[in-house]
């Protein structure tokens, strides 16, 4: 039953997801790839996506996927899923439990899980550039020189651009930024084989 | 009201890039200065519940200001706001990345979005880690799982990180509530 098992899965993201949306990644990426709903390639370009998308990220991933997986009905229900965590644990707290954000216990669980937080998301970007540049495995690292080259353009016209302007780039226009620098590489790197 | 709660956060929904943060400006600018529905006093409350409850902060201020404003209905329907933007927008994308793909040029702005999107969570990442708290246990804590997590990666071996955010939590309650239990001021 697909749709069952979107939402609780995606039930299982959202009540897990600590730090905002970045800390909903990993675990996003640890399930998606570990039921095998989508394959890292297919992560990647479901991140890009969600991204630059408006909305928040957690919504946006859980539709895509459930929509992957189990068409209109599967997005709704993984979608369901995510939202729905967070709207009974506010309803509660606004309704019922006005001091859980105040209890020691519950303050202590938060403070707990930050540095955690920190550690997954840290762990996932780093193993997501190492595979963005070609690492598959221990025994199958073959660099991928163009990925390479378009990381190198891009940190250097993003801290150049960073400096000049003292502003941080939004995500939009990060993912615009290489998606540019994407299409120009490849076509140079295309020429050049001919 | 009730209307004008969904389609108010209908509009934060489909203008805001990039998640969390992002909305919590816009949600400030409507909510706040426009409609003037509560003051910066109250918007703080709501941010400080948000950040400290799982789940995706603009979900959780859309619920908590829905219910604030017009009780269960409210909070349905302010969610159900910021949610349905997404939804639709992401399904039908959904239904036409593949074909897109097929694209040359689709697919070679794939390739460079790969290092957007892995320099996105790495720049969140590091932005995070400037407030790790010092001390010790926070620290050791980072490190293990960090290490862990690459070596459990690069080993392919599977184990669901709830359990180290489990495990956080649980020392967390340890440290902070059971071995100093002396009352803590905000």
């Amino acid at each position: 039953m697909i749709y069952l098992q979107l939402f609780l899965e995606f039930f299982k993201i959202g009540l897990f997801c600590f730090g905002g949306a970045f800390g909903m990644i990993p675990l996003i990426e640890e399930t998606v790839i570990s039921r095998g709903w989508l394959t890292e390639a297919e992560f990647f370009n479901l991140l890009g996506v969600c991204e630059s998308t408006p909305g928040p990220i957690a919504v946006n991933t859980a539709t895509y996927v459930g929509s992957v997986m189990g068409g209109p009905f599967g997005s709704i229900a993984a979608t369901l899923g995510v939202v729905l965590p967070s709207f009974l644990i506010i309803l509660l707290i606004a309704a019922v439990l006005k001091n859980l954000t105040n209890n020691k216990y519950f303050k202590g669980f938060m403070r707990g899980v930050k540095p955690v937080v920190v550690a997954l998301i840290l762990s996932t970007g780093s193993m997501l550039l190492l595979k963005a540049i070609g690492f598959a495995g221990l025994h199958e690292f073959k660099v991928d020189i163009v990925c390479l080259v378009i990381l190198a353009l891009f940190l250097g016209i993003y801290y150049a651009v960073t400096c000049l302007w003292k502003k941080k780039l939004s995500a939009v226009k990060v993912v615009l930024l290489s998606a540019g620098l994407g299409i120009v590489v490849s076509m140079v790197f295309e020429a050049m084989k001919v | 009201m009730l209307l004008e709660l969904f389609f108010t956060f209908a509009k934060i929904g489909l203008f805001t890039f990039g998640g969390g943060y992002a909305m919590i400006a816009q949600i400030k600018e409507i909510v706040v200065e426009q409609k003037k529905w509560m003051d910066d006093e109250e918007l703080m409350q709501i941010i400080t519940v948000a950040e400290s409850t799982p789940g995706p902060i603009a979900i959780n201020m859309a619920t908590y200001m829905g219910y604030k404003k017009k009780g269960v209905a409210g909070s349905v329907l302010a969610t159900l706001g910021v949610v349905v933007p997404s939804l639709v927008i992401l399904y039908v994308i959904s239904l036409f990345l593949d074909t897109f793909l097929q694209n040359k040029y689709v697919a070679y702005a794939f390739t460079g979005i790969k290092c957007g999107v892995a320099f996105l969570i790495l720049r969140a990442g590091f932005g995070l880690l400037k407030k790790v708290e010092k001390g010790l246990i926070p620290r050791l804590t980072f490190g293990i799982v960090f290490a862990l997590m690459i070596l459990f990666d690069l080993l392919s071996v599977s184990f669901s990180s709830v359990w180290f955010i489990l495990m956080g939590g649980v020392i967390g309650i340890v440290l902070y509530a059971v071995l100093s239990p002396k009352k803590e001021v905000e």
